[in-house]
Parts: structure tokens; sequence; C-alpha cells
């Protein structure tokens, strides 16, 4: 029983150890990165952590904001609502960051932000695209990504007009993105006078999506549409080849990794997959510097990395205008005025999000990295 | 109907459900022997899966890439080495709990699944890890206006599963070892009184638990080409199920729970929805324990007097 004691001791003075000191440093500003660094999304958390963390690197080697250093925090939520909401408040009472950078999968975007806006503080997320996002009326959220409802519908379009698919089968993950994809791509392919043929959700985490594939063969599907994350549509597009399956593979920005090809097998299986997302931002004029230096760094910046950076511009540029960290005053700057980035000039909407969304279709090759569909 | 969607998603069934069984197995003897659920086996299962992938690349290293060596050396490899984890895992987490509350084991297992998938998650990294594909090809059968295609490795699967039963069941049945892993599972002190070491006995059965979830990590990772720290907690539940299923504690009702498991997952996903199979597994689950309490095959617990 001593021991016992003794050890619980020892382990409560290693938590003290490990847990930061509360005071927040005076001179610098303090800016929390939310996202899944852990877990099985973790490759998306690393693209955000490392363009923020490059952005402010930059910027605080060009003096700062006004003088005063970027310090980053970093909130880890796995992509779990539930610990979204548990990182949201650590970052907002334990490191009282003045603006927040992030959460990637809507889901957690979603609760997280509630806690942002009580504490009225600046919330940008770079990558969470579901339409609810903006439409709950937060004044002090805005995004630096499209909308799944565009997203959607540049997928129905390029299904229909180019693929010339009749027979569409729209499969999702039952999660807040990849559901509210397929729904968008539904409610298009409806304006465009086609009825899906299977309208489904898999379950997150399986690798056994072999029943569902014998099924868009049952109902000749010309096309498949996932909603959803690489981990799962890696395996169903390797089961696709398997089993023979001609109809070609059609996904969103839920697959913008080199980890796609690891989760279906080889570049072997995930070539000929087609999926929407924004303007190649490695391919933009303003961003080739950046793009450079990151690659120097041993970091290839795909998929959301320089959105993550573009975003770290905008909250430095709003905070330095203002003379501030008040999220109405950063919020009200950022609606009235466009923001210069690394991904070309940014403007808002009432609603927080982008004035022009620039969806476009890519398709992964046998290199295994993909290619605009021109 | 047509002919050869429906014997495709019963080949669908049939592989998934060979590799349920295969894990279920673990879990089966386990609660057979000392009557505990093992909530650590999937996590077993979970590191077999690297091991597996570690060894085809160290082969790949050497420059080995016959494939039947290859497949032999990989499967006998990681076979050793998760059997060795599985001994572990027996050895720190249940037996210095063996008499007491039945609880604590229970609650070391999932502390140990926790350790384990961290364990991996550090030494490996949080991405998913692909594996090279070995085998590639697949066998075509006409089946009506249709064919149903079975893939190589999925035929492995099929013979690898059956071989590996019929193994184990001649272990159980016809080997010295098998009569005192029988015996220790009827009477554990009367076994004991008669010479048998039983702790032994106990470790042996966790190894061929692992040993099996061993075969399957293998299998499914050449099958799906990729895997990652969390594949252990969903195909554990699910192999968990099948052994309840077929009765926990009855080695055929594991794979007849595996079996049953995967047809009517494979069936209600194919011809009803995908969305609920999970529901109507489960569901079936609850119908069989309403009418036969003990699984499929399990014996009714009688209480020792």
């Amino acid at each position: 029983m001593n021991k016992m004691v003794q050890f619980g001791g020892v382990l409560i003075s290693m938590l003290r150890l490990l847990s930061p000191p509360p005071a927040v440093a005076e001179e610098g500003i303090p800016i929390g990165v939310a996202g899944p660094f852990t877990g099985a999304y973790a490759a998306f958390g690393e693209q955000l952590w490392r363009g923020a963390e490059q952005a402010a690197n930059d910027i605080n080697a060009a003096g700062g904001i006004n003088g005063k250093k970027i310090e980053l925090f970093k909130g880890d939520d796995a992509c779990e609502p539930k610990q979204a909401l548990a990182v949201a408040n650590q970052l907002v009472d334990r490191h009282g960051v003045r603006a927040v950078i992030g959460h990637f999968c809507s889901s957690s975007t979603i609760p997280a932000s509630e806690v942002y806006a009580e504490a009225g503080i600046l919330h940008i997320t770079p990558a969470s695209t579901n339409p609810m996002v903006t439409e709950r009326g937060i004044t002090t959220l805005f995004r630096t990504c499209g909308r799944d409802d565009q997203q959607g519908s540049t997928g129905a379009n390029f299904i229909v007009n180019t693929l010339k698919a009749n027979a569409i089968a729209v499969i999702h993950d039952k999660d807040t993105y990849g559901q509210g994809l397929a729904d968008a791509m539904r409610t298009q392919l409806q304006r465009l006078g086609k009825k899906e043929v299977l309208y489904e959700g898999l379950t997150r985490g399986e690798k056994d999506f072999n029943a569902l594939v014998t099924k868009f063969k049952s109902v000749n599907a010309e096309a498949v549409y996932f909603g959803g994350l690489h981990n799962e549509a890696g395996p169903l597009v390797r089961q696709m080849k398997e089993q023979g399956l001609k109809a070609p593979l059609v996904s969103g920005d839920g697959i913008v990794s080199e980890e796609f090809v690891i989760a279906a097998g080889g570049p072997a299986y995930a070539e000929g997959v087609y999926m929407t997302f924004g303007r190649d931002p490695r391919k933009i004029k303003e961003g080739q510097e950046v793009v450079d230096r990151l690659r120097k760094s041993g970091f290839e910046p795909e998929g959301y990395t320089l959105y993550s950076y573009a975003t770290m511009q905008i909250v430095a540029a709003a905070i330095a205008a203002t003379r501030g960290t008040d999220g109405a005053a950063l919020a009200k700057w950022l609606h009235t005025h466009d923001v210069p980035t690394v991904m070309g000039s940014k403007g808002w909407d009432e609603k927080g999000d982008l004035k022009t969304s620039d969806y476009v279709m890519y398709r992964w090759n046998n290199k295994g990295s993909y290619e605009e569909v021109p | 109907m047509e002919p050869s969607i429906l014997a495709q998603q019963a080949v669908n069934g049939l592989i998934l459900g060979a590799t349920y069984g295969l894990i279920a197995i673990g879990y089966t003897m386990v609660y057979g022997i000392i009557g505990m659920i093992n909530f650590a086996h999937g996590e077993i299962y979970m590191v077999s899966a690297y091991l597996t992938a570690i060894f085809l690349a160290v082969l790949h290293f050497f420059g080995i890439t016959s494939i039947p060596v290859v497949l032999i050396v990989v499967l006998v490899a990681t076979l050793c080495i998760t059997a060795l984890h599985g001994w572990f895992v027996e050895r720190i987490a249940y037996r210095p709990l063996r008499d007491s509350n039945r609880l604590a084991p229970l609650i070391t297992a999932i502390g140990l699944s926790l350790i384990l998938q961290n364990y991996v998650r550090l030494s490996q990294g949080a991405r998913s890890q692909g594996v090279p594909t070995l085998l590639t090809g697949s066998f075509v059968i006409p089946a009506g206006s249709g064919v149903i295609q079975i893939t190589h490795v999925q035929a492995l699967i099929i013979v690898v599963a059956i071989a590996s039963m019929a193994v184990l069941t001649f272990i159980m049945h016809r080997t010295s070892l098998g009569r005192a892993c029988r015996a220790t599972e009827q009477d554990r002190v009367m076994a004991s009184l008669l010479g048998i070491n039983t702790d032994y006995i106990i470790s042996v059965v966790f190894v061929i638990g692992a040993a099996m979830a061993a075969i399957a990590g293998v299998l499914v990772s050449l099958n799906y080409g990729s895997f990652d720290f969390h594949i252990g907690f969903i195909t554990g539940i699910k192999a968990f199920t099948a052994a309840v299923l077929g009765g926990i504690g009855s080695l055929p009702g594991a794979m007849l729970g595996g079996l049953i498991l995967g047809l009517s997952e494979s069936f209600f996903s194919g011809f009803v929805n995908t969305d609920y199979k999970d529901v109507f597994a489960f569901a079936l689950l609850v119908l069989v324990l309403i009418f036969r309490p003990s699984g499929l095959l399990g014996q009714p617990l009688v209480t020792k007097v």
C-alpha cells in the first residue's frame, strides 16, 4: 500500500512536470493550431501544422506582428468530436490563444467553433468543407477552403458531362463530411436529371467492402462516387479493381494525400481515381517561394499545407491591421477586406465563406501522384 | 436473382468469415480454459499485421523474391513473434491475477490493449502502412451470365484457414498436449492434481490463440494491402461476436460463428443495405442467444458441486 502511495506521488509529480506553465508570455501572440495529429487521419493534421508552423516562422523572422512574435499551440482532436471540444477548451482556457487555425474534420470543427465563438476568438478553418460549418451564424468563423455543395456540384458535373455515366452509385462513410459530400452530389445529380442507383453508407475503420463492390456490379454502376476519407477509399478502390469492375471511382478532397496510395496498396490500384480539390495551390505563382522552402525542409506541401500557411497569413494580416486581437474586430475587418496570401488574394462573404471557390478535377496517375484533368 | 452475384456474395462472406473465425479461436480457447475474455486479442492480430510488413521488407532487402519462399518465411516468422506476444500478455497481465476477482483480469486486458496499440503507434507511426502486392491475378469462374472472381490471395485465405483448423483439431484431439488442454479446461484443480502443469498449459493456449491471429493477420494484410494501428479494435469486436455466436469455448463453434457472421454481413450488405449490416449481425447474435444462451455449438455451463 505504501509503495502504491509512493508510486501515485511520483505519477502526480510527473504530470506536473508535463504540464506547461499557465502564465502566457507578455510579448507573444498565442495562436492555436488544431487538427488530428494522432489517429488514422494524422497525415492531414501534419499538413495543417507544417503549413502554419512555416508561416509563423516566416512572419516571426520578418519581425512578427506589430513587433510581437507568434507562439503556436498544438491541439490534437484525433478527428473525434468529443476530443475536439476538450481541446478547444484547453486552447482557450489554458493557453489563452487569441486565434485558432484549424480543425480538419468538419465533425470536429462544428462543436469546437461554439467554444471559440463563446470566447470571442477568431476561428479560421483551412480544411473543413461541410456547409454547416458556416451556416450557423457564427460571425467570428471563416474558412479558406471551399464548401462541399460546390465540391459536390463539380464532381457531379464531371461524372455526368465528361464521364457520361448514367448509373451512378453514391457511397459515404456516415460522417458529417462524407455524408454531406454525398448529399451534395445527390442534389446536383438530381438537378442534372439523374438519379443515383445506390445510396449507402459504409463503416469507418473497416477494410472489407467486397460485398458493396459486388453490389455495384448487381446494379450495373457506371461510376461510383465516394464521400469519405482515404483510409476507406483505398481498400474500396482496390477491391473494385480486384473484382474487375470497370466503373471509375470519384471522390472529394478527403483523399488528397499520398496516404491514399498506401491505403489502396500501391499506385497500380490508385490509378484512375478522380477527385475534386481546389486548384493545386503549389502551382499558384505567389506561393512558389514558400513551396521551395517547405520542400527544402523535407516536406512536400501537398493537400492542405498551403491552405494552412495562407490561413496564418490571414490571421496575421487581420491582427496587424486592427492592432488588437478582439475576435469581433478581426472578423469585421476580414469581412470588408481582401487579404493577399500564398494562394492569391482571398475575400469572404457575410457567412465567412470564400467569395470565389475554384474546385477542379484531378486524376491519380500510375506514379502515385495526382494531376489536374485537362 | 443473378446467380453470379449470389455466388460472388457467398464467396465474399466466406473469406471475411474465415478471417473472423481464425481470430475468434483465440477468444474461445482462452475463455474455455480460464473463463475470461482476452480483450487484448484484437491488438495481437494488429501486431501481426505490422510484423508481416516488417518481414516482407526484410526479405525484400535480402533479395529473396520467390513467392512461395517469401510466403512461408513470413508466415512462420510472424507466427513465432506474434505467439511470443501472446505468451508475454498472459505472463504479465493475467497470470499474476489468476486467483483474484474476475473483474481484475478484464481490466488489465483493456489496459494491455491500450498499451499494445500505443506501443505500435509510437514505434511505427500513426500513418497507415502499405504491404507490397505479393500475389496478383485471380480465378475467374463463369456463372450464369456473369463471372465469379476470386483473387489468389482470397483462395489462399480459404485454403490456409481450412488447413489451420485441421491442424488445430488434430492437436486438440490426438496429442497428449491436446488432452492436457482439454483436461485443464474441464477442471483445472483436478488436472493439476493429476500431474498436469496447468500454468504451462494456459500459456500454450495463449500462444495457440495468438498464432491463429497471426495467420489471420498475414493473410488479411496481403488481401487488403494496408493497415494501421487501429485495425485490432473493429476486427477484435467482430471476432469476439463470432466466438459468442458459435458458442464461446467451442473450437468448431468459433469457425462456424465466423462464417455465419461473415456471410450474414455480406448478404445483408449485398441485398438489403450496407448501412445496417452491423445492426443485422448483432440482431442475429441476440436472437441466437435468446434461444441458445450458450451459442450455437457451446456446452451449457454446469455448476460444479
